[in-house]
Protein backbone atom coordinates (compact mmCIF):
# COMPACT_ATOMS: atom_id res chain seq x y z
CA UNK A 1 0.00 0.00 0.00
CA UNK A 2 1.25 3.26 -0.92
CA UNK A 3 1.75 6.07 1.23
CA UNK A 4 -0.74 8.30 -0.29
CA UNK A 5 -3.47 5.55 0.26
CA UNK A 6 -2.42 5.63 3.53
CA UNK A 7 -2.58 8.90 4.14
CA UNK A 8 -6.06 8.78 2.63
CA UNK A 9 -7.14 6.18 4.84
CA UNK A 10 -6.15 8.25 7.72
CA UNK A 11 -7.78 11.73 6.93
CA UNK A 12 -11.06 9.31 6.34
CA UNK A 13 -10.38 7.53 9.50
CA UNK A 14 -10.14 10.80 11.55
CA UNK A 15 -13.27 13.01 9.98
CA UNK A 16 -15.58 10.34 10.71
CA UNK A 17 -14.72 10.59 14.23
CA UNK A 18 -14.74 14.10 14.28
CA UNK A 19 -17.95 13.78 12.62
CA UNK A 20 -19.63 11.47 14.69
CA UNK A 21 -18.06 12.81 17.73
CA UNK A 22 -20.08 16.35 17.08
CA UNK A 23 -22.85 13.71 15.84
CA UNK A 24 -23.51 12.66 19.08
CA UNK A 25 -22.73 15.87 20.93
CA UNK A 26 -25.01 17.56 19.16
CA UNK A 27 -28.08 14.54 18.94
CA UNK A 28 -31.36 15.83 20.59
CA UNK A 29 -31.51 12.46 21.84
CA UNK A 30 -28.59 13.67 24.37
CA UNK A 31 -29.55 17.07 25.17
CA UNK A 32 -31.29 16.15 28.37
CA UNK A 33 -28.24 13.70 29.98
CA UNK A 34 -25.77 17.00 29.29
CA UNK A 35 -27.85 19.84 30.51
CA UNK A 36 -27.52 17.50 33.67
CA UNK A 37 -24.27 17.20 33.67
CA UNK A 38 -23.41 20.39 32.59
CA UNK A 39 -25.40 21.18 36.46
CA UNK A 40 -22.68 19.13 37.79
CA UNK A 41 -20.27 21.94 39.45
CA UNK A 42 -23.51 23.57 42.02
CA UNK A 43 -24.31 19.46 43.55
CA UNK A 44 -22.41 20.59 46.35
CA UNK A 45 -24.42 23.83 46.83
CA UNK A 46 -27.75 22.13 46.17
CA UNK A 47 -26.66 19.57 49.06
CA UNK A 48 -25.28 22.74 51.40
CA UNK A 49 -29.03 24.22 50.83
CA UNK A 50 -30.71 20.70 51.57
CA UNK A 51 -28.76 20.85 54.87
CA UNK A 52 -29.73 23.54 55.60
CA UNK A 53 -33.36 23.26 55.52
CA UNK B 1 -32.65 16.48 39.43
CA UNK B 2 -29.35 15.78 40.67
CA UNK B 3 -30.90 15.06 43.60
CA UNK B 4 -32.15 11.58 42.14
CA UNK B 5 -29.12 10.49 41.53
CA UNK B 6 -27.25 11.50 44.44
CA UNK B 7 -27.52 11.23 47.77
CA UNK B 8 -28.20 14.30 49.84
CA UNK B 9 -25.85 14.05 52.67
CA UNK B 10 -22.45 15.37 51.03
CA UNK B 11 -19.61 13.07 51.92
CA UNK B 12 -16.68 13.97 54.14
CA UNK B 13 -14.34 15.49 51.39
CA UNK B 14 -10.96 15.27 51.39
CA UNK B 15 -9.62 19.09 52.05
CA UNK B 16 -6.26 18.76 53.42
CA UNK B 17 -4.56 17.88 50.90
CA UNK B 18 -5.96 20.34 48.61
CA UNK B 19 -5.53 23.12 51.40
CA UNK B 20 -1.36 21.69 51.14
CA UNK B 21 -1.18 22.22 47.19
CA UNK B 22 -2.91 25.36 47.66
CA UNK B 23 -1.01 27.02 50.28
CA UNK B 24 2.17 25.89 48.19
CA UNK B 25 0.60 26.70 45.02
CA UNK B 26 1.07 30.66 46.34
CA UNK B 27 4.53 29.83 47.57
CA UNK B 28 6.14 28.02 44.71
CA UNK B 29 4.81 30.76 42.52
CA UNK B 30 6.33 33.54 44.47
CA UNK B 31 9.62 31.69 44.55
CA UNK B 32 9.33 30.82 40.36
CA UNK B 33 8.60 33.72 39.91
CA UNK B 34 11.27 35.45 41.94
CA UNK B 35 14.39 33.56 40.25
CA UNK B 36 12.44 34.63 36.74
CA UNK B 37 12.41 38.26 37.78
CA UNK B 38 16.17 37.35 38.56
CA UNK B 39 16.86 36.01 35.31
CA UNK B 40 15.18 38.64 33.41
CA UNK B 41 17.68 40.98 35.46
CA UNK B 42 21.10 39.43 34.72
CA UNK B 43 20.13 40.06 31.17
CA UNK B 44 19.99 44.01 31.61
CA UNK B 45 22.87 43.88 33.82
CA UNK B 46 25.22 40.61 33.23
CA UNK B 47 27.38 41.70 36.30
CA UNK B 48 24.57 39.79 38.13
CA UNK B 49 25.84 36.50 37.10
CA UNK B 50 27.33 35.13 39.85
CA UNK B 51 29.71 32.11 40.65
CA UNK B 52 29.06 29.13 39.29
CA UNK B 53 25.54 28.41 40.91
CA UNK B 54 23.68 31.47 40.40
CA UNK B 55 24.58 32.26 36.65
CA UNK B 56 21.84 32.70 33.89
CA UNK B 57 22.56 29.23 32.50
CA UNK B 58 21.88 27.71 35.78
CA UNK B 59 19.07 29.90 37.28
CA UNK B 60 16.92 29.44 33.73
CA UNK B 61 15.72 25.58 34.44
CA UNK B 62 15.51 26.42 38.13
CA UNK B 63 12.67 28.89 37.16
CA UNK B 64 11.33 27.06 34.14
CA UNK B 65 10.24 24.24 36.86
CA UNK B 66 9.63 26.33 39.53
CA UNK B 67 7.08 27.98 37.98
CA UNK B 68 5.67 25.40 35.71
CA UNK B 69 6.03 22.31 37.95
CA UNK B 70 5.81 23.69 41.36
CA UNK B 71 3.45 26.41 40.61
CA UNK B 72 1.74 25.36 38.34
CA UNK B 73 1.84 21.61 39.30
CA UNK B 74 0.73 22.59 42.82
CA UNK B 75 -2.09 24.42 41.09
CA UNK B 76 -3.35 21.15 39.68
CA UNK B 77 -2.83 18.51 42.06
CA UNK B 78 -5.31 21.10 44.66
CA UNK B 79 -7.83 21.97 41.89
CA UNK B 80 -8.27 18.51 40.49
CA UNK B 81 -8.48 16.88 43.47
CA UNK B 82 -11.11 19.80 45.02
CA UNK B 83 -13.17 19.13 41.34
CA UNK B 84 -13.04 15.68 41.65
CA UNK B 85 -14.30 15.20 44.64
CA UNK B 86 -16.86 18.01 44.46
CA UNK B 87 -18.54 16.69 41.02
CA UNK B 88 -17.88 12.71 41.64
CA UNK B 89 -19.89 13.38 44.84
CA UNK B 90 -17.13 11.43 46.75
CA UNK B 91 -14.08 11.78 48.90
CA UNK B 92 -11.09 11.06 47.63
CA UNK B 93 -10.38 7.11 47.19
CA UNK B 94 -7.29 7.38 49.86
CA UNK B 95 -6.18 9.60 51.82
CA UNK B 96 -2.72 8.07 52.40
CA UNK B 97 -2.07 7.92 48.93
CA UNK B 98 -3.34 11.89 48.03
CA UNK B 99 -0.75 12.83 51.42
CA UNK B 100 2.04 10.80 49.50
CA UNK B 101 1.04 12.67 46.47
CA UNK B 102 1.91 15.94 48.14
CA UNK B 103 5.25 15.23 50.04
CA UNK B 104 6.78 13.47 47.11
CA UNK B 105 5.70 16.30 44.65
CA UNK B 106 7.27 18.88 47.45
CA UNK B 107 10.24 16.53 47.92
CA UNK B 108 11.17 16.42 44.08
CA UNK B 109 10.32 20.28 43.69
CA UNK B 110 13.26 20.78 46.41
CA UNK B 111 15.32 18.22 44.65
CA UNK B 112 15.23 20.09 41.60
CA UNK B 113 15.83 23.22 43.50
CA UNK B 114 19.23 21.63 44.68
CA UNK B 115 20.47 19.91 41.53
CA UNK B 116 19.73 22.56 39.13
CA UNK B 117 21.92 25.11 40.38
CA UNK B 118 24.75 22.31 41.00
CA UNK B 119 24.74 21.99 37.26
CA UNK B 120 22.84 18.25 37.38
CA UNK B 121 20.94 18.04 34.12
CA UNK B 122 19.89 15.93 31.16
CA UNK B 123 19.82 19.28 29.20
CA UNK B 124 16.17 18.25 27.56
CA UNK B 125 14.02 21.44 28.00
CA UNK B 126 11.00 21.32 30.94
CA UNK B 127 13.25 18.12 32.00
CA UNK B 128 16.53 18.52 32.72
CA UNK B 129 15.88 16.63 36.23
CA UNK B 130 18.52 13.41 35.88
CA UNK B 131 17.30 9.83 36.50
CA UNK B 132 16.74 9.35 39.84
CA UNK B 133 14.43 12.56 40.43
CA UNK B 134 13.01 11.54 37.10
CA UNK B 135 11.72 7.84 38.61
CA UNK B 136 10.82 9.84 41.58
CA UNK B 137 8.04 11.93 39.33
CA UNK B 138 7.06 8.33 37.57
CA UNK B 139 6.09 7.27 40.69
CA UNK B 140 4.11 10.11 41.71
CA UNK B 141 2.70 10.56 38.51
CA UNK B 142 1.25 6.98 38.70
CA UNK B 143 0.31 7.18 42.57
CA UNK B 144 -1.71 10.46 41.39
CA UNK B 145 -3.41 8.80 38.56
CA UNK B 146 -4.99 5.67 40.85
CA UNK B 147 -6.40 8.46 43.51
CA UNK B 148 -7.91 10.64 40.55
CA UNK B 149 -9.29 7.33 38.81
CA UNK B 150 -9.89 5.52 41.66
CA UNK B 151 -12.43 8.70 42.84
CA UNK B 152 -13.74 8.85 39.70
CA UNK B 153 -14.94 4.99 39.59
CA UNK B 154 -16.43 5.54 43.35
CA UNK B 155 -18.57 8.38 41.78
CA UNK B 156 -22.54 8.41 43.59
CA UNK B 157 -23.38 10.60 39.83
CA UNK B 158 -24.06 9.26 37.21
CA UNK B 159 -21.82 11.17 34.53
CA UNK B 160 -18.12 12.08 34.72
CA UNK B 161 -17.83 15.89 35.03
CA UNK B 162 -15.95 17.80 32.14
CA UNK B 163 -13.56 19.20 33.81
CA UNK B 164 -12.38 15.28 34.96
CA UNK B 165 -12.23 14.52 31.47
CA UNK B 166 -9.28 17.47 30.86
CA UNK B 167 -7.87 16.48 33.96
CA UNK B 168 -7.92 12.72 32.79
CA UNK B 169 -6.19 13.46 29.49
CA UNK B 170 -3.89 15.45 31.40
CA UNK B 171 -2.59 12.94 34.02
CA UNK B 172 -2.82 9.87 31.49
CA UNK B 173 -1.17 12.06 29.04
CA UNK B 174 1.88 13.55 30.88
CA UNK B 175 2.65 10.16 32.70
CA UNK B 176 3.42 8.74 29.07
CA UNK B 177 5.05 11.80 27.68
CA UNK B 178 7.69 12.03 30.65
CA UNK B 179 8.24 8.23 30.74
CA UNK B 180 9.09 7.58 26.82
CA UNK B 181 10.94 11.11 27.00
CA UNK B 182 12.71 10.35 30.23
CA UNK B 183 14.38 7.10 28.90
CA UNK B 184 18.05 7.11 29.59
CA UNK B 185 21.23 4.87 30.06
CA UNK B 186 22.50 6.38 33.45
CA UNK B 187 26.26 6.70 33.69
CA UNK B 188 26.27 7.28 37.39
CA UNK B 189 23.86 8.77 39.92
CA UNK B 190 23.77 12.11 38.89
CA UNK B 191 24.29 11.61 34.98
CA UNK B 192 22.52 10.03 32.21
CA UNK B 193 22.40 10.18 28.33
CA UNK B 194 19.38 10.02 26.27
CA UNK B 195 18.48 6.47 24.54
CA UNK B 196 17.70 8.54 21.54
CA UNK B 197 20.22 9.32 19.12
CA UNK B 198 20.17 12.63 17.22
CA UNK B 199 17.10 14.04 15.44
CA UNK B 200 15.34 11.48 17.20
CA UNK B 201 15.79 12.52 19.95
CA UNK B 202 15.54 16.05 19.24
CA UNK B 203 12.04 14.60 17.98
CA UNK B 204 11.05 12.89 20.81
CA UNK B 205 12.31 15.77 23.37
CA UNK B 206 9.82 18.46 21.33
CA UNK B 207 6.80 15.64 21.38
CA UNK B 208 7.30 16.28 25.03
CA UNK B 209 8.20 20.03 25.25
CA UNK B 210 4.91 20.69 22.87
CA UNK B 211 2.28 18.34 24.72
CA UNK B 212 4.14 19.25 28.22
CA UNK B 213 2.16 22.70 27.14
CA UNK B 214 -0.64 21.08 25.37
CA UNK B 215 -1.63 18.42 28.03
CA UNK B 216 0.37 20.18 31.86
CA UNK B 217 -0.63 23.63 30.91
CA UNK B 218 -3.22 23.55 28.56
CA UNK B 219 -5.53 20.49 28.95
CA UNK B 220 -5.14 20.62 32.96
CA UNK B 221 -6.06 24.11 33.38
CA UNK B 222 -8.94 23.70 31.12
CA UNK B 223 -10.55 21.50 33.43
CA UNK B 224 -9.93 24.55 35.77
CA UNK B 225 -11.45 26.50 33.92
CA UNK B 226 -14.53 24.69 33.33
CA UNK B 227 -15.27 24.32 36.58
CA UNK B 228 -14.33 27.90 38.31
CA UNK B 229 -15.85 29.80 36.10
CA UNK B 230 -19.55 28.29 35.69
CA UNK B 231 -19.02 28.43 39.78
CA UNK B 232 -17.72 32.08 39.96
CA UNK B 233 -20.27 32.90 37.31
CA UNK B 234 -22.82 30.77 39.14
CA UNK B 235 -24.13 29.51 36.11
CA UNK B 236 -23.50 26.31 33.96
CA UNK B 237 -21.02 26.33 31.06
CA UNK B 238 -22.40 28.21 27.97
CA UNK B 239 -22.38 24.66 26.23
CA UNK B 240 -21.98 21.57 27.17
CA UNK B 241 -21.48 20.05 23.87
CA UNK B 242 -19.30 21.94 22.93
CA UNK B 243 -17.11 21.40 25.47
CA UNK B 244 -17.08 17.53 24.34
CA UNK B 245 -16.21 18.47 20.86
CA UNK B 246 -13.61 21.03 22.15
CA UNK B 247 -11.86 18.11 24.65
CA UNK B 248 -11.96 14.96 21.39
CA UNK B 249 -10.38 17.74 19.03
CA UNK B 250 -8.16 19.14 21.17
CA UNK B 251 -6.50 16.01 22.93
CA UNK B 252 -6.77 14.47 19.07
CA UNK B 253 -4.88 17.37 17.35
CA UNK B 254 -2.19 18.67 19.98
CA UNK B 255 -0.23 15.43 20.28
CA UNK B 256 1.06 15.95 16.42
CA UNK B 257 1.73 19.63 16.80
CA UNK B 258 5.74 19.29 18.28
CA UNK B 259 7.68 19.63 15.16
CA UNK B 260 7.11 23.17 14.79
CA UNK B 261 9.96 23.52 17.30
CA UNK B 262 11.99 22.26 14.88
CA UNK B 263 11.43 23.97 11.53
CA UNK B 264 14.11 24.12 9.09
CA UNK B 265 16.26 21.92 10.82
CA UNK B 266 17.69 18.13 10.61
CA UNK B 267 14.23 16.69 10.72
CA UNK B 268 12.33 15.60 7.72
CA UNK B 269 10.55 18.00 5.84
CA UNK B 270 7.41 16.22 5.85
CA UNK B 271 7.40 16.26 9.18
CA UNK B 272 7.98 20.06 9.12
CA UNK B 273 5.09 20.76 7.54
CA UNK B 274 3.12 17.95 9.53
CA UNK B 275 3.72 20.08 12.97
CA UNK B 276 2.86 23.27 10.76
CA UNK B 277 -0.28 21.85 10.00
CA UNK B 278 -1.25 20.09 12.43
CA UNK B 279 -0.36 23.70 14.47
CA UNK B 280 -2.92 25.56 12.60
CA UNK B 281 -5.70 23.31 13.22
CA UNK B 282 -5.29 23.29 17.08
CA UNK B 283 -6.22 27.07 16.36
CA UNK B 284 -10.23 25.76 16.13
CA UNK B 285 -10.42 23.74 19.70
CA UNK B 286 -8.45 25.83 21.44
CA UNK B 287 -10.70 29.07 20.25
CA UNK B 288 -13.92 26.85 20.67
CA UNK B 289 -13.07 26.29 24.37
CA UNK B 290 -11.92 29.67 25.03
CA UNK B 291 -15.82 30.92 23.83
CA UNK B 292 -16.92 28.23 25.65
CA UNK B 293 -15.62 29.67 28.42
CA UNK B 294 -16.25 33.35 28.39
CA UNK B 295 -19.61 32.81 26.88
CA UNK B 296 -20.39 31.37 30.16
CA UNK B 297 -20.88 34.75 31.36
CA UNK B 298 -23.33 35.87 28.75
CA UNK B 299 -26.09 37.40 30.31
CA UNK B 300 -23.80 38.12 33.85
CA UNK B 301 -21.41 40.89 32.28
CA UNK B 302 -22.04 42.96 34.93
CA UNK B 303 -20.40 40.60 37.49
CA UNK B 304 -17.28 41.71 35.66
CA UNK B 305 -17.88 45.27 37.13
CA UNK B 306 -18.02 43.83 40.79
CA UNK B 307 -15.94 40.82 40.68
CA UNK B 308 -12.15 40.69 40.60
CA UNK B 309 -12.03 36.45 40.69
CA UNK B 310 -13.83 36.48 37.90
CA UNK B 311 -12.47 38.94 35.96
CA UNK B 312 -9.08 37.04 36.40
CA UNK B 313 -10.41 34.14 35.05
CA UNK B 314 -12.37 35.86 32.17
CA UNK B 315 -8.93 38.14 31.22
CA UNK B 316 -6.96 34.84 31.50
CA UNK B 317 -9.20 33.54 28.89
CA UNK B 318 -8.86 36.21 26.84
CA UNK B 319 -4.85 35.79 27.29
CA UNK B 320 -5.40 32.20 26.48
CA UNK B 321 -7.06 32.92 22.89
CA UNK B 322 -4.84 35.59 22.41
CA UNK B 323 -1.63 32.89 22.74
CA UNK B 324 -3.66 30.17 20.67
CA UNK B 325 -3.89 32.39 18.37
CA UNK B 326 -0.12 33.26 18.18
CA UNK B 327 1.09 29.80 18.40
CA UNK B 328 -0.35 28.64 15.12
CA UNK B 329 0.82 31.58 13.08
CA UNK B 330 4.08 31.31 14.51
CA UNK B 331 4.38 27.88 13.13
CA UNK B 332 4.06 28.91 10.04
CA UNK B 333 7.28 27.81 8.46
CA UNK B 334 8.16 31.53 6.66
CA UNK B 335 6.93 33.20 10.06
CA UNK B 336 9.17 30.93 11.79
CA UNK B 337 12.02 31.78 9.88
CA UNK B 338 11.39 35.36 11.50
CA UNK B 339 10.58 34.39 14.62
CA UNK B 340 12.85 31.16 16.08
CA UNK B 341 15.16 31.73 18.44
CA UNK B 342 14.05 35.22 19.36
CA UNK B 343 12.67 36.65 21.86
CA UNK B 344 9.39 36.35 20.11
CA UNK B 345 9.12 33.09 21.51
CA UNK B 346 9.58 34.42 24.79
CA UNK B 347 6.85 36.19 24.76
CA UNK B 348 4.37 33.82 23.20
CA UNK B 349 5.32 31.18 26.12
CA UNK B 350 4.83 34.28 28.72
CA UNK B 351 1.27 35.40 26.92
CA UNK B 352 0.07 32.00 27.65
CA UNK B 353 2.30 31.13 31.10
CA UNK B 354 1.66 34.58 32.94
CA UNK B 355 -1.96 35.36 30.87
CA UNK B 356 -3.09 32.06 30.78
CA UNK B 357 -1.99 29.63 33.39
CA UNK B 358 -1.17 32.12 36.06
CA UNK B 359 -4.01 34.32 35.30
CA UNK B 360 -6.39 31.55 35.80
CA UNK B 361 -4.67 29.36 38.59
CA UNK B 362 -4.45 32.93 40.52
CA UNK B 363 -8.22 33.02 40.18
CA UNK B 364 -9.30 29.55 40.38
CA UNK B 365 -7.33 30.03 43.99
CA UNK B 366 -8.74 33.26 45.08
CA UNK B 367 -12.50 31.39 44.65
CA UNK B 368 -11.06 28.03 46.56
CA UNK B 369 -9.00 29.13 49.23
CA UNK B 370 -11.94 30.89 51.53
CA UNK B 371 -14.09 28.11 50.78
CA UNK B 372 -11.48 25.35 51.96
CA UNK B 373 -11.34 27.58 55.34
CA UNK B 374 -14.63 28.11 55.74
CA UNK B 375 -15.10 31.47 54.56
CA UNK B 376 -17.34 33.03 52.18
CA UNK B 377 -14.59 35.43 50.42
CA UNK B 378 -11.28 36.72 50.54
CA UNK B 379 -10.08 38.61 53.10
CA UNK B 380 -9.86 41.62 50.54
CA UNK B 381 -11.72 41.92 47.58
CA UNK B 382 -9.69 45.57 46.93
CA UNK B 383 -6.76 43.58 47.11
CA UNK B 384 -7.53 41.05 44.17
CA UNK B 385 -8.26 44.19 42.33
CA UNK B 386 -4.94 45.43 42.70
CA UNK B 387 -3.73 42.23 42.25
CA UNK B 388 -5.64 41.50 38.74
CA UNK B 389 -4.14 45.17 37.87
CA UNK B 390 -0.76 44.03 38.52
CA UNK B 391 -0.77 41.30 36.87
CA UNK B 392 -2.46 42.34 33.34
CA UNK B 393 -0.13 45.29 33.21
CA UNK B 394 2.76 43.28 33.77
CA UNK B 395 1.91 40.65 31.47
CA UNK B 396 1.38 43.19 28.46
CA UNK B 397 4.51 44.91 29.66
CA UNK B 398 6.40 41.72 28.96
CA UNK B 399 4.29 40.40 25.93
CA UNK B 400 5.13 44.06 24.27
CA UNK B 401 8.41 44.08 24.78
CA UNK B 402 9.35 40.83 23.74
CA UNK B 403 7.53 41.07 20.36
CA UNK B 404 9.55 44.21 19.80
CA UNK B 405 12.77 42.45 20.66
CA UNK B 406 11.90 39.06 18.42
CA UNK B 407 10.97 40.64 15.29
CA UNK B 408 14.20 43.50 15.49
CA UNK B 409 15.95 40.55 16.16
CA UNK B 410 14.86 38.22 13.56
CA UNK B 411 14.82 41.38 11.22
CA UNK B 412 18.66 42.01 12.26
CA UNK B 413 19.92 38.05 11.84
CA UNK B 414 18.79 38.07 8.30
CA UNK B 415 19.58 41.67 6.50
CA UNK B 416 22.47 41.36 4.01
CA UNK B 417 24.29 44.01 2.33
CA UNK B 418 24.25 43.72 -1.31
CA UNK B 419 27.63 42.10 -1.17
CA UNK B 420 25.87 39.55 0.47
CA UNK B 421 27.77 39.84 4.14
CA UNK B 422 25.76 40.25 7.21
CA UNK B 423 24.73 43.97 7.76
CA UNK B 424 24.67 43.64 11.83
CA UNK B 425 26.87 41.57 13.80
CA UNK B 426 25.12 39.62 16.42
CA UNK B 427 26.33 41.87 19.49
CA UNK B 428 24.55 44.69 17.87
CA UNK B 429 21.40 42.61 18.23
CA UNK B 430 21.84 42.48 21.50
CA UNK B 431 22.17 45.82 22.11
CA UNK B 432 19.19 46.61 19.95
CA UNK B 433 17.28 44.40 22.90
CA UNK B 434 18.40 46.00 25.92
CA UNK B 435 15.59 48.39 26.42
CA UNK B 436 12.93 45.34 25.52
CA UNK B 437 14.80 43.52 28.47
CA UNK B 438 14.30 46.60 30.80
CA UNK B 439 10.90 46.62 30.39
CA UNK B 440 10.53 42.90 30.74
CA UNK B 441 12.37 42.95 33.86
CA UNK B 442 9.72 45.89 35.34
CA UNK B 443 6.92 43.74 34.03
CA UNK B 444 7.68 40.61 35.32
CA UNK B 445 8.13 42.38 38.57
CA UNK B 446 4.98 43.18 39.05
CA UNK B 447 3.60 40.68 38.24
CA UNK B 448 6.05 38.97 40.91
CA UNK B 449 4.49 42.03 43.19
CA UNK B 450 1.11 40.74 42.92
CA UNK B 451 1.83 37.40 43.59
CA UNK B 452 3.51 39.00 47.14
CA UNK B 453 -0.47 40.57 47.33
CA UNK B 454 -1.81 37.82 47.30
CA UNK B 455 0.29 35.57 50.18
CA UNK B 456 -0.99 38.83 51.95
CA UNK B 457 -4.33 38.20 51.33
CA UNK B 458 -4.31 34.76 51.05
CA UNK B 459 -2.77 34.66 55.19
CA UNK B 460 -5.20 36.70 56.22
CA UNK B 461 -7.71 34.35 54.48
CA UNK B 462 -6.43 31.84 56.38
CA UNK B 463 -5.88 33.36 59.62
CA UNK B 464 -9.50 34.37 60.55
CA UNK B 465 -10.21 30.88 59.78
CA UNK B 466 -8.34 29.87 62.98
CA UNK B 467 -10.14 32.55 65.01
CA UNK B 468 -13.12 30.59 64.47
CA UNK B 469 -12.65 27.23 63.26
CA UNK B 470 -15.07 25.50 65.34
CA UNK B 471 -17.64 26.63 63.79
CA UNK B 472 -15.91 26.50 59.94
CA UNK B 473 -15.52 23.25 59.68
CA UNK B 474 -18.95 22.17 58.75
CA UNK B 475 -19.28 25.34 56.44
CA UNK B 476 -16.33 24.40 54.34
CA UNK B 477 -18.21 20.90 53.76
CA UNK B 478 -21.51 23.04 52.60
CA UNK B 479 -20.05 25.37 50.18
Amino acid sequence: MSSGVLQGIGTILAMTAFISICVWAYSAKNKKSFEEAAQLPFLDEEQGKKNHE
Amino acid sequence: MISETASSEPPQYNTKVIKQFAIMTVVWGIVGMLVGVIIAAQLVWPELNVGPYLHFGRLRPLHTNAVIFAFGGSALFACSYHVVQRTCNAPLVSNSLAAFTFWAWQLIIVSAAITLPMGLTSAKEYAELEWPIDILIAIVWVVYGIVFFGTIMKRKVKHIYVANWFFGAYIIAVAMLHIINSLAIPVSLFKSYSIYPGTIDAMVQWWYGHNAVGFFLTAGFLGMMYYFVPKQAERPVYSYRLSIVHFWALIAIYIWAGPHHLHYSALPDWAQSLGMVMSLLLLAPSWGGMINGIMTLSGAWHKLRTDPTLRFLVVSLSFYGMSTFEGPMMAIKTVNALSHNTDWTIGHVHSGALGWVAMVSIGCLYHLIPRLYGQTKMYSERLINMHFWMSTIGTVLYIASMWVNGIAQGLMWRAFNSDGTLTYSFAESVEASYPGYLVRFIGGGIFFCGMLLMAYNVWRTVNTDSESASTSEGAAINV
